[in-house]
């Protein structure tokens, strides 16, 4: 399953929010809101740990985050509902497992990153996902970041596994 | 230079079509067994795969669990229960259950998760089924989709950790008390991207139900999954189900683990979680013994037969204190009615408590019995993420069946075994 090319990746530019280590997904979308669709969920991201933040996203924005970014429960509602209120990235030293496969899963770049402490709020970043290099625009620092292998490249470079899924059967039917 | 192999590695070289894999591979395998429920599974998937159009890869490897949003107390909840309905009748799903109790209970209690096998399921929960010597991957809706339709999934290939644990654990002093030590020690993250290898002789001892509290809240360390050995009482679980298994791939003598974490059960203390992080582990000894308004037996983690007699050694013959709410949801139909016929369910009645439906409940913030602004809780469930259950501004204390009937019943954290010396 692994002859679908990766798409060239544009670089990825936006204003950053700045989270901690440990973001759960109980605070990215709390379970209340899983029985509403994604443009109800989208409005109350991050409610559990800086309400109202889905108001002040501006669309491409990035966040940031510390270590095991997305742990807890396997609700994609998570990255969805935060691609969904304009997302474009998420920056972290680690991601909890499921989250990381989920953004894959639904087109969201997760970006793991060592060195993402040194990225402040309000800053400006630009990911270069192909060459795995974050990008400070205020200080001109480059941070490595981890470059995806290209199993996984392939899925998230469909634009997610739905895309991915369709073009390997339309390959076998074909 | 050739070296031997964890039990991970062989299940998925074995998935994989390979004599040998290395830890950071990126592979493609093909999955024995999936699962999902209610809330990540037809409401989610059925779209995609109409739109796809194709049908599932193997209506026999999966199972659909309604778990999340039983009983239905609201008509959104009513109609994700009936398409997960309409999903089993459309695919033939025949290993379809509906208020038997929560899938992860499930896929031990009905002998579905055997040794050896590569099992996915859409919860971050699955690698309870971990106990019975397979390598049980959590992942999410849309993963869930592909494995569904194709029969395969990617995974990386994971370094092991081998949590060896001996000697004996001391009386009222349970497996949750184990591993809420463990993560205490090492943090929500202490296990990230790596499969936790539970032995010793301490975790040879335990029956299947506490060994299962253990792979439960591997997901509560980072872990990608958790994995006990199969051994007799595995087979002997199996084999009192008519299934008749055998042990299944154990790790090689030589093979390579990235760090050992050694425990001796005789030092392991009752243990409480505190509020908002499940790491932040202390012993009850050392709590100054918060009250409590609300006391919550529940989940998969700390709701089976076991986890319900235990609470009851407590109650028996004691009443829960006045302005507690002891609330009982047991993790599966069959938990309830082993209860019900050995007088488990009579002594927890009798104690006053208010028996809920089983399913997963408050513990998703999703079900009965969720917390108000204020209220101070402790629950055998498995996370205490602010909001978790109910109200962000509520608390959440988790501890074993045993520390949470002995708060019941004081109004107060206690150590259970104090609590018991004392008399009725």
């Amino acid at each position: 399953m692994s002859d679908i090319q990766i798409k060239t990746t544009p670089l990825i530019e936006g204003r950053v929010w700045a989270f901690g280590d440990n973001i759960d997904t109980d605070v990215i979308v709390p379970g209340k809101y899983l029985l509403h669709d994604l443009p109800e969920i989208a409005k109350h991201v991050m409610d559990g740990i800086r309400p109202g933040f889905a108001a002040e996203v501006t669309a491409g924005d990035v966040i940031v985050g510390g270590s095991n970014f997305g742990t807890g429960s396997s609700r994609e509602m998570a990255p969805r509902g935060l691609q969904a209120a304009g997302i474009s990235a998420i920056i972290a030293t680690s991601f909890a497992r499921i989250f990381f496969r989920n953004c894959i899963n639904v087109g969201l770049a997760p970006v793991e990153c060592a060195e993402s402490g040194l990225i402040e709020e309000g800053q400006t970043v630009s990911i270069d996902l192909a060459a795995g290099k974050v990008t400070i625009r205020e200080t001109g620092r480059e941070l490595d970041a981890v470059a995806l292998p290209p199993e996984i490249g392939a899925i998230l470079g469909a634009g997610g596994m739905e895309n991915y899924l369709a073009a390997k059967f339309a390959g076998d039917r074909s | 230079m050739s070296m031997g192999m964890t039990l991970a590695q062989k299940i998925i070289a074995r998935a994989a079509g390979r004599e040998s894999v290395e830890p950071d591979e990126v592979l493609w395998v093909d999955v024995d067994l999936a699962m999902m429920h209610d809330s990540s599974g037809p409401r989610r998937i059925w779209p995609a795969l109409e739109k796809l159009g194709v049908d599932v890869w193997d209506r026999d490897k999966i199972v659909l669990v309604c778990d999340h949003y039983v009983p239905a107390n609201n008509l959104a909840a009513a109609e994700i229960l009936q398409t997960t309905r309409n999903f089993a009748t459309a695919f033939g799903i025949e290993r379809f259950h509906e208020a038997q109790g929560i899938a992860h209970t499930l896929m031990v209690e009905k002998g579905y998760a055997q040794p050896g096998m590569m099992y996915v399921a859409s919860d971050s929960h699955t690698c309870t089924a971990g106990v019975m010597g397979c390598l049980a991957l959590g992942v999410g809706s849309t993963d869930i989709l592909g494995v569904v339709t194709t029969g395969q999934t990617w995974l990386r290939v994971p370094h092991t950790i081998r949590v060896q644990v001996d000697g004996e654990l001391r009386p009222g002093v349970t497996a949750k008390d184990l591993i809420l030590t463990i993560i205490g020690d090492k943090g929500m993250d202490g296990g990230l991207y790596q499969v936790l290898e539970f032995v010793g002789t301490a975790i040879e001892a335990m029956s299947i139900q506490e060994r299962s509290v253990l792979t439960n809240m591997c997901a509560e360390i980072g872990a990608k999954t958790g994995v006990v050995p199969a051994d007799h009482v595995t087979i002997e679980h199996l084999a009192a189900l008519g299934i008749d298994a055998s042990e299944g791939p154990t790790s090689d003598p030589d093979a390579f683990f990235a760090q050992t974490w050694r425990y001796d059960a005789n030092v392991i203390e009752p243990v409480v979680a505190r509020p908002n992080r499940h790491d932040d582990v202390v012993p009850i000894s050392s709590l100054g013994r918060p009250a409590v308004t609300r006391a919550y037996i529940g989940s998969c983690t700390g709701a089976k037969y076991e986890d319900l007699a235990m609470a009851a050694e407590v109650l028996r013959g004691r009443t829960v204190a006045d302005g507690v709410l002891l609330q009982v949801a047991p993790a599966s139909r069959e938990a309830l009615q082993q209860a019900m016929s050995d007088g488990t369910a009579q002594a927890l009645m009798d104690a006053g408590a208010h028996l809920l439906s089983t399913g997963c409940g408050a513990c998703p913030g999703i079900g009965a019995g969720i917390l108000a602004a204020g209220e101070v809780a402790i629950s055998t469930t498995n996370r205490n993420f602010r909001g978790r259950m109910g109200s962000p501004e509520s608390s959440l204390y988790l501890g074993s069946p045993y520390s949470v009937a002995a708060a019941a019943v004081a109004g107060h954290i206690v150590d259970a075994t104090e609590l018991m010396g004392s008399p009725t």
